[in-house]
């Protein structure tokens, strides 16, 4: 399991000139991702997950200021010229994205858009780029492949459509496949299955996976790391398993009170009290100090990311928080972090 | 869509019979006698007068003026020009091409420039290309026509003497001599068209630049130009098809106006001559003609909306 990674990130960060100042929307990001395996990036909406995507596709808008490093299979992309990037897009890298119903060109047949990135990486003739377009199209599950090739993405549902971009991501075969909320704008039951065949394909092809999400529900069931993220940074970082057991940031355990859990036959939505930061004039310490229920005066200082077990980061000056944690009670009733998904008071 | 085409073609018909109403009505609003015109120096003879009234049925009353018309003009024939004594039809058929010819040269470079100066200023935004390109538009779409040709007879003709400045050689004759007598009045009729188009073309790709599915092109690893002009472009082109074929339209009304400072025998000196002298038959027919065109250049522009935009055609 040493083998190389895929994909390592290291210390990035993002700044976005803004007219009310630049706007650091991540800052000193690392992670890095194994062949085979599934990396979640999880955090609330605005946290900076889809800015990182983007920034290790090379796809960051222009103006945006990006540090650090993102390395492929070894090789660094920053600083290097942007068609060295592009170069890799389609053929190493892919990605698809949160939006199912406006990511397919309107103009272009479902087949016509797969067939595409095998011309282009591949080197297929029309003919046979198409015949390829309609084998991935199978794949992924589309039934009548061959006549949906033919149809226009107006012509296709929002789940269809979603599987078209993963098979087009997925046509030439890419090192690295990041998937930005793939199936938030889709119904729960599309949506277990587009996850399904997304660990099905990572499975066939090796594929390293960078699955964005806010949803902790998909992380238990499909990640082998995570990565929590808040507010431009890592507040925690564990191998999934570990991270449910013993969420060592308060940030993670509001995260896990907030999975929606079926107590009596309701379902009930709890939440972390308070939104995420202004980016532009972030907290000065802890991030997550204005909405922390530990927060103290020590967390005026930025908590480092220290290792608190084996391979188990957290940047919080109170973990591991632990069966001796300082505060008792720190959540309503309910969400008590240690007892997560045990029965509960209304 | 078949259905739709016989739908759309069937409603020409009656467009055409209401405009044909609404022309040979309000001519009779025009002031002056025709009688009195085409008497010319025997105005003063009763008689003379109204023995062009009877010729030509202007003593009777307007709906029968109208029925005898119309029900010539429903078999092919638009009737003799009181002036010339030629028929409209052939008068018409003469002058139209070479307006179509003018029309199409001053089409051809306002999309040829109007169209590529959208994408780059898109582009380019907001940057000093983009500037540039949109003070050329303005200037194109504000300088008033006839201005533009006197500056333009001036410089290449008077001054530099490289162009003839009026005049027209049909293209049947001798090719050269008929670009050389059109090139002007194409380009100042196409002037004004370019900015308009290239005001589309801007507006219509930075829309279709922002959009998710040009992330996704650049995603697949396609080079800029390719997303630009493969991407952005399909979908940008649908609505400047459609204003396009509209643009056209008043290209052929500019026409009139231009075909005036470059003396050039089109449809425009022929209604103008036409409205000149009362020479009712001409002005019906020209304006009949012209609806006739509008109707057709909609239909063209509804079918070609259609070819591009998948949405229709496989809706
Ligand atoms: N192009 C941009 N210009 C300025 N700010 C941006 C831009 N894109 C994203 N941001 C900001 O960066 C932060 C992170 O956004 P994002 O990565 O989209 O969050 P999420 O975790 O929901 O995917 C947000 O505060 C957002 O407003
Ligand atoms: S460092 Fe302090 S404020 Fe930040 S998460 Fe830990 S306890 Fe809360
Ligand atoms: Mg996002």
């Amino acid at each position: 399991m040493s083998s190389r990674p895929v994909l390592e990130v290291l210390n990035l960060s993002v700044e976005f000139p803004t007219d009310r100042g630049p706007l650091r929307a991540v800052d000193g990001v690392s992670f890095s991702v194994e062949a085979g395996k599934t990396l979640a990036v999880v955090g609330e909406s605005g946290c900076g997950k889809s800015v990182t995507a983007l920034a290790i596709m090379g796809l960051l808008p222009p103006g945006a200021r990006l540090g650090g490093a993102v390395r492929l299979l070894g090789e660094e992309l920053v600083g290097q010229p942007g068609a060295a990037w592009q170069g890799r897009r389609g053929r190493d890298l892919a990605m698809v994205f949160q939006e199912p119903m406006t990511s397919l060109n309107p103009a272009f047949t479902a087949g016509e858009q797969v067939a595409e990135a095998l011309r282009l990486h591949e080197g297929l003739s029309p003919r046979a780029a198409m015949d390829r377009a309609v084998e991935m199209l199978a794949l992924v599950r589309i039934p009548d492949a061959a006549r949906r090739a033919r149809q226009y993405p107006h012509q296709l549902s929002g789940g269809m459509r979603q599987r078209v971009m993963i098979a087009m991501a997925l046509a030439c075969r890419p090192r690295l496949l990041i998937a930005d909320e793939p199936t938030t704008a889709l119904d729960v039951t599309v949506q277990a299955q587009i996850l399904a065949l997304l660990d099905e394909l990572k499975r066939d092809t090796g594929t390293a996976v960078v699955l964005i999400t806010h949803d902790l529900g998909v992380v238990a069931d499909h990640a082998d790391q995570v990565v929590v993220m808040y507010a431009g940074r890592i507040a925690e970082a564990a191998p999934a398993a570990e991270l449910f057991e013993r969420p060592e940031h308060p940030y993670t355990v509001g995260l896990i009170g907030a999975v929606p859990s079926i107590e009596g036959g309701a379902t009930r939505l709890a939440s972390i009290e308070g939104t995420v930061p202004d980016l532009r004039d972030p907290p000065p310490g802890c991030r997550f100090a204005p909405r922390c229920p530990f927060a103290g005066t020590d967390c005026e200082t930025p908590p480092p990311l220290g290792e608190v077990h084996a391979g188990h980061l957290s940047a919080c000056w109170r973990a591991p928080l632990g069966e001796g944690s300082p505060l008792p009670e720190p959540y309503p009733p309910g969400r008590d972090p240690a007892r997560t998904g045990a029965s509960q008071a209304a | 869509m078949g259905l739709w085409l016989l739908r759309r073609i069937g409603q020409i018909l009656p467009t055409l019979l209401i405009l044909s109403f609404l022309i040979f009505g309000l001519q009779q609003l025009m002031p002056g006698d025709p009688a009195l015109i085409l008497a010319g120096e025997e105005r003063g003879d009763p008689q003379v007068l109204a023995q062009i009234r009877a010729e030509l049925f202007l003593d009777r009353p307007l709906w029968e003026q109208y029925l005898r018309w119309i029900s010539r003009v429903v078999v092919g024939d638009f009737g003799f020009s009181w002036r010339i004594r030629e028929p409209v039809g052939a008068l018409i058929l003469e002058k139209l091409p070479v307006t179509f010819q003018l029309a199409g040269m001053a089409f051809l470079i306002a999309v040829l420039i109007g169209v590529p100066a959208g994408i780059v200023s898109a582009v380019k935004r907001d940057r000093p290309v983009d500037w540039a390109t949109n003070g050329v538009a303005l200037f194109g779409i504000s300088t008033p026509n006839f201005w533009l040709g006197i500056m333009m007879i001036l410089l290449f003709s008077v001054e530099l003497g490289w162009l003839p400045p009026s005049g027209y050689v049909p293209l049947t004759e001798d090719p050269l001599q008929s670009l050389a007598t059109t090139i002007m009045p194409a380009f100042v009729l196409g002037s004004g068209i370019a900015g308009v188009l290239m005001r589309h073309t801007r507006a219509a790709m930075l829309t279709a630049l922002a959009q998710d599915y040009v992330r996704t092109a650049r995603a697949k690893g396609l080079a800029e130009r390719v997303v630009v002009a493969k991407h952005a472009l399909r979908n940008a082109l649908i609505p400047v098809v459609t204003l396009g074929t509209i643009e056209f339209g008043r290209l052929l009304a500019g026409a009139v106006l231009t075909e005036q400072i470059f003396t050039i025998p089109g449809f425009g000196k022929l209604i103008v001559d036409a409205v000149f002298n009362r020479d009712y038959p001409v002005v019906q027919g020209v304006v009949l003609a012209t609806a006739l065109i509008f109707v057709l250049l909609s239909l063209v522009a509804d079918l070609l909306y259609m070819a591009i935009n998948p949405r229709l055609r496989t809706a």
